[in-house]
């Protein structure tokens, strides 16, 4: 392994904070808005169903870099049961950032309702409409946003554990800079 | 070099402060979140909240719509005349026609109530236009709402929750509701004299909220309408005395002879009129542009009938036309989210749902 490989590649880092923003929006916009009887509710739904549909298709593109860019691998000295979960939760996250807005897509078409992204701006029908698709869908798009939630807390513990704690560059590995001593050849 | 792989890490002392604010960051970021939920704040107003209360005042019905839950289904179509491309490039405003699904229902979340327990009728449509846009619309057969925003609206319906004991509203707590909401004196005042019609084909059907049009230019033109009928009131409702279900069967025999018409009358507000406030009338004065002629020409029961599985939401709109500042619409919106859900759920028999099949012990 030659020591550039330690980091992300650009692409990799740039995705990656862009799509932590706006899938941390959205998850606070997702359970606003079905909490909100205001005039908030309807212009956080036409938000949430863009800013989803962006997020799938930047979540797809950061698939193909991934797979493109093999990301560093983690410290040798890292106990196994980390190791584990580090690559288990990273499986899941990237399972519900591509399911969550799928699942969105196909609730609002189980339920008949024109997926409008704006004013005039439809996209087709993925799911047939009726009502106990549109309920099993409505219900997992909660649970899996509960779970993306969780999940993401966890992800953000463990990458400060590792900024702060062991300092091993594995969070460095994502950022812009390195702190000195983390790496020499920077 | 605390990356080299031969290097083992034991944690160092002294890192309580990394802890806590690792700790603090999770906690801080899950608090934001349950606050955003409404999980720290029971006593916001939510879409859940006010569907509960509509249950709370008329019961649960498994299946049914928390509101408006007794009704049927219809279906026909509209045929625009072209007048109201003017002020909005809603395709379902060219000339040409455009299926419609609807329903027509009476307020009131009990599915089992007698026609004439209510004096107001509502009519529900989903415009299905060709570019695939729809323009769904809930109207009532008043030219008022009682209130102009949700807070008074959930009121509403806690002063008028029955009470244990008598199995009615509490006269007390309604009296003091409307001492407390003055902005009900228009509805009161159409309530007093309305009576409850043998027909659902004989009213008008008023959107209550206003919406604002688009032009081609993109000017914006504040408007609300009305679908004004084509048929004539001419039976007294006293004939229809014992029986609780006449208007479904006067809408078959009506639509047996021939199809139903109303006309569209879009209003358009001039400028002050009040597009924010659903209990306040526009002076009658108001410029109004007939857009063309809804025909209903098919009816069937709800239980199985195309408008079953329509959430009948105001917000639902094609570019053209789109909501105003009207507080009511948002909320509309999002409780009639809630109420689909609940009852979709129940269709599906989904974990955790009354059992739908408890309807038939509320049939008379």
């Amino acid at each position: 392994m030659t020591p550039l490989s330690k980091m992300f590649v650009p692409a990799a880092r740039v995705l990656h904070w862009l799509l932590a923003a706006m899938i941390l929006t959205m998850l606070f916009v997702g359970i606003g808005m079905v909490a909100s009887v205001s005039a908030r509710h309807d212009w956080l739904v036409n938000f949430h169903k863009p800013l989803g549909i962006a997020i799938l298709l930047l979540v797809i593109v950061r698939v193909v870099v991934r797979w493109r860019n093999p990301p560093p691998a983690l410290p040798a000295d890292l106990p196994a049961l980390q190791k584990l979960a580090a690559h288990a939760s990273h499986w899941l996250l990237y399972f519900l950032m591509l399911a969550l807005p799928l699942v969105g897509w196909a609730m609002l078409s189980a339920g008949g309702y024109p997926v409008m992204l704006s004013a005039s701006l439809r996209l087709p029908s993925i799911f047939p409409v009726g009502p106990v698709g549109f309920a099993v869908l409505r219900h997992l798009h909660t649970w899996l946003a509960l779970l993306l939630f969780v999940t993401f807390l966890a992800h953000l513990a463990a990458a400060l554990y590792h900024g702060l704690i062991r300092r091993d560059g594995v969070l460095s590995s994502m950022t812009w800079r390195r702190r000195a001593g983390d790496l020499t050849d920077e | 070099m605390q990356d080299l792989p031969t290097a083992p890490h034991a944690p160092p002392p002294g890192r309580i402060g990394a802890w806590l604010l690792i700790a603090s960051v999770v906690v801080a970021t899950a608090g934001a979140f349950a606050y955003v939920g409404g999980w720290l704040t029971p006593h916001r107003l939510t879409p859940e909240r006010l569907v509960n209360q509509l249950q709370d005042n008329a019961g649960t019905f498994a299946g049914f719509r928390r509101n408006h839950a007794k009704g049927v289904c219809v279906s026909g179509w509209f045929d625009s005349n072209g007048a109201a491309q003017a002020y909005s490039v809603a395709q379902v405003f060219k000339p040409g026609r455009t299926p419609v699904e609807g329903r027509f229902a009476i307020p009131g979340g009990n599915p089992y109530a007698a026609d004439s327990s209510v004096p107001i009728r509502s009519m529900a449509l989903r415009f299905a236009l060709a570019n695939g846009q729809q323009w769904r619309t809930g109207m009532n057969s008043m030219p008022v709402f009682a209130v102009g925003t949700p807070e008074a609206f959930f009121a509403q319906l806690q002063a008028t929750q029955p009470t244990a004991a008598t199995g009615k509203p509490d006269p007390v707590k309604v009296a003091a509701f409307f001492a407390a909401h003055p902005e009900t004196g228009p509805f009161r005042a159409w309530v007093r004299t309305a009576k409850p019609s043998a027909s659902y084909a004989t009213e008008s059907y008023w959107s209550l909220n206003a919406f604002v049009l688009t032009d081609v230019q993109g000017k914006r033109h504040a408007v609300r309408w009305r679908m004004v009928p084509g048929a004539v009131a001419t039976e007294d409702v006293a004939q229809r005395a014992g029986d609780a279900d006449y208007l479904a069967a006067d809408l078959t025999r009506r639509l047996a002879q021939g199809p139903q018409r109303w006309e569209l009358q879009i209003t358009l507000a001039n400028p002050g009129d009040p597009t924010n406030d659903a209990s306040k009338a526009w002076p009658d004065d108001r410029r109004t542009i007939d857009a063309g002629t809804l025909v209903l020409d098919r009816t069937e029961p709800q239980d199985n009938g195309g408008c079953r599985d329509i959430n009948f939401d105001p917000l639902v709109l094609p570019d053209g036309i789109a909501g105003s500042d009207d507080p009511l619409l948002a909320a509309r919106s999002a409780a009639y989210a809630n109420s689909y859900l609940r009852r979709t759920s129940e269709e599906a028999h989904l974990p955790g749902t009354p059992d739908a099949r408890r309807r038939t012990e509320h049939q008379p």
